[in-house]
């Protein structure tokens, strides 16, 4: 008797040991799937991105039929999901052969700085694309002297969306400064039209409502001097900065905190609303999903005297440190910069291309407008798409921008920006 | 984990052997049962109370950046977080979220029970309506809320109509609000709708609850009752609803720990809110975490939502110990 029961002992361990080991084995043939298929992370799950991704995709099969790819894509959270997936991958020296991160701080703070990425300068090199980006755009993906990533595509954040009707029929001009904005702004309140739209539900809105307001007043290199540390948030530039921030945000919808972007650019859509301050991406809301005419229903300028600057949110591609294969990354890295590359995921994307030499026949009106922009203008990194800053200080303006826009409590602003700048070295 | 869980057979092997007390004679019963037993003992060992450890550890390290730093901080994380404002604001929000959450739920959950216990025609259908929200989902509720009570569309355009024009968990006043810490303390407005969501999900739960109760009343007693000249409604104030109590506990320590704990329902339907007038810990957490990277800070605040629940839930662990023995 007394066997059987050592016997049922020993088997119960040794169910446990086995459904443990098999899971580690199982996990091994994961690992040598991955090392035989180049697996391409990102967050591009949404209606567009996805299209051009696969477009992408095709496009290196077709060039490496003997190369295979996955689609290692995480949805949802407008990539936060994706990144605390990548965040625990990359602790654990899993990373994927390539992954979609935002160039400027989030990949020279982030991972370049952690010592998680390999230099690509060679490939610059090979492929010539030294000067082909626009060289802030560089600047943007490098660190200390050297190349880290790939950019595919570029998204405007400092425009200013208006709708024409309610425009004309007011007999007003898209204003291109703040004293007509406040001018605009004003008539339009008389009308009991609300003049600004804000989704602030998730707070980065009214942060890039913010970040377009200081380019405008500090300009593109006053702005970068934020970031580095050069200029304090108490200077009286960026105070007046935030007053007028202040000033704006008594022209907002009520309801702002219950909704989010594509909410509020509905107002725009339907003409409760009149302008709406929110990144290139809304275009394609409006054009695709709300099925509006570029330039019949709806206008776009630069936010008010941030002309011939631009509030640049890229995404790039890069080389991990430890990835097995990494000439088979460096291919798909290779046809991510080429002009084809570019043309084939930016036009179903709704983005502009990276590169300055890119079909312009290939995009909409839209597009061909700020290719153009692009190539002369002043590139600002964007904060709140973690460009400019650490995403840990993001998370911080995030938050002082969420109290500011209810307190409306200047001194405060300024304390909390300064406070959390101890994360900005 | 392989090896950990390996480490621990071994060192939980011999420990098997050992009965608990001397005097008993270890039988075929005890060992079967201890072979069944063990591997969840050692899996929870490892998962549960292992990985609350480990969170524990990383609440006092330097950990906020995206490169692991265990170097020790103390209670760094936890004076940064009691003195910031989200937090201090967070704590607010649960705390009012819990009472009016409990208590709202008590109410409505013990008023329909009672209704629901006069013998009344259809009775089980009554009992699948008020328990039929229990089967959705926090996230479900709180989208179909979100649009609800949305100001500009759901029952307030009903409400505009008759004159009343509520901003619902857009509103960011503060109800009977003074100065405290960096924030003003008192009922946040906005909080009102969440807890309206949360009991239209909840109710049913207390309703079975206190139904069981009143059926587990012997009718002896109500007759007594009425044979001494109570009327209904005494005999519900004087007698039925005191002996409730003991049920009155029990759903306060389960919506306690699930309004302590709250995340999904907040997420779903309002986010932080304006000014953070309905956020919470379980949120802040989240963001800080996997947004902000702040790591060290995140698993502070797991902890401190612990222990506010473990105060809820220990000493009734202990007091039901003690009604066992």
């Amino acid at each position: 008797m007394k066997k059987k029961i050592w016997l049922t002992i020993v088997l119960v361990f040794a169910l446990m040991l086995s459904a443990c080991s098999s899971s580690s084995s199982s996990g091994d043939s994961g690992d040598k799937k991955d090392s035989g298929k180049l697996e391409i992370f990102s967050w591009w799950t949404g209606a567009g991105e996805e299209d051009g991704l696969k477009a992408l995709i095709k496009l290196f099969e077709e060039k490496y039929p003997d190369v295979p790819i996955e689609n290692a894509a995480v949805a949802g959270g407008a990539g936060t999901n994706a990144k605390a997936v990548l965040a625990s991958r990359m602790q654990g020296n899993d990373p994927p052969a390539t992954f979609q991160v935002h160039g400027g701080a989030e990949l020279n703070e982030g991972w370049v700085k952690a010592g998680k990425m390999e230099p690509i300068d060679d490939l610059y090199e090979k492929e010539g694309l030294n000067d082909k980006f626009p060289k802030d755009l560089i600047d943007m993906v490098s660190k200390d002297g050297k190349i880290y990533s790939v950019p595919v595509n570029i998204h405007r954040g400092n425009v200013l969306w208006y709708n024409k009707k309610v425009f004309e029929e007011n007999d007003l001009e898209a204003p291109t400064t703040f004293d007509e904005f406040f001018k605009v702004a004003d008539q339009l309140k008389a009308k009991g039209i609300t003049p600004l739209a804000l989704g602030d539900k998730e707070p980065w809105t009214a942060t890039q409502v913010f970040e377009n307001v200081l380019l405008g007043k500090l300009g593109a290199e006053e702005y970068l001097k934020l970031w580095n540390g050069e200029l304090a948030f108490d200077d009286p530039k960026v105070v007046e900065a935030i007053e007028t921030f202040k000033k704006m945000l008594s022209y907002i919808n009520e309801d702002h905190s219950s909704r989010n972007w594509q909410d509020a650019s509905q107002l725009v859509a339907k003409g409760e609303a009149a302008m709406n301050m929110m990144g290139d991406w809304a275009k394609g809301y409006f054009v695709n999903d709300l099925k509006l005419k570029v330039n019949e229903d709806f206008g776009y300028v630069a936010t008010p005297e941030t002309e011939g600057q631009f509030m640049v949110i890229t995404d790039t591609f890069g080389l991990p440190k430890g990835v097995k294969k990494a000439d088979d990354v460096k291919k798909f890295l290779a046809v991510l910069g080429s002009v084809e590359g570019q043309d084939a995921f930016n036009p179903l994307k709704g983005s502009i291309p990276a590169r300055t030499d890119a079909d312009v026949s290939k995009y909409d009106q839209y597009g061909k407008d700020t290719m153009e922009d692009f190539k002369a203008a002043k590139l600002a990194p964007s904060l709140a798409h973690g460009s400019a800053a650490p995403e840990g200080y993001v998370t911080k303006v995030n938050q002082a921008v969420n109290i500011f826009v209810t307190q409306k409590d200047v001194k405060g602003f300024v304390e909390s920006l300064k406070a959390a700048s101890s994360e900005l070295k | 984990m392989e090896q950990v869980i390996a480490k621990e057979t071994q060192t939980a092997g011999p420990s098997i052997g050992i009965p608990r007390k001397k005097k008993r004679k270890l039988t075929k019963d005890h060992l079967l049962v201890l072979a069944f037993i063990t591997p969840s003992i050692l899996f929870i060992t490892v998962f549960v109370y292992g990985f609350i450890g480990w969170t524990g550890y990383v609440s006092l390290s330097n950990w906020n950046s995206l490169v692991p730093d265990f170097s020790y901080a103390g209670l760094k994380n936890y004076q940064f977080l009691f003195n910031d404002f989200r937090f201090q604001a967070d704590l607010r929000n649960t705390l009012i979220f819990t009472v009016l959450f409990i208590g709202a739920s008590i109410v409505t959950g013990q008023f329909l029970a009672v209704l629901l216990d006069q013998k009344i025609k259809g009775e089980s259908l009554f009992r699948n309506i008020f328990f039929f929200p229990m089967a959705l989902s926090f996230v479900v509720t709180g989208v179909v809320w979100q649009w609800l009570l949305n100001p500009s569309t759901g029952v307030n355009l009903f409400m505009k109509k008759i004159g009343l024009d509520s901003r619902w968990y857009t509103d960011t006043n503060i109800l009977a609000g003074f100065q405290w810490g960096k924030i003003e303390f008192g009922i946040p407005v906005a909080i009102i709708a969440v807890v309206i969501a949360a009991v239209w999900q909840m109710t049913g739960f207390s309703v079975a609850m206190y139904l069981a109760g009143l059926r587990g009343i012997p009718d002896e007693v109500r007759e007594a009752a009425r044979m001494d000249g109570a009327s209904e409604f005494q005999i519900y104030r004087k007698i039925i609803l005191p002996l409730l109590r003991p049920i009155t506990v029990s759903v306060v320590i389960i919506m306690a720990h699930i309004s302590l704990k709250i995340f999904d329902l907040i997420y779903a339907m309002t986010g932080s809110g304006a000014n953070f007038v309905t956020d919470v810990p379980g949120v802040y957490m989240f963001e800080t975490t996997f947004r902000g990277n702040y790591y060290a800070n995140g698993a502070a605040i797991a902890i401190i939502m612990l222990i506010s629940v473990a105060i809820f839930i220990v000493p009734y662990l202990i007091s039901s110990r003690k009604g066992e023995s």
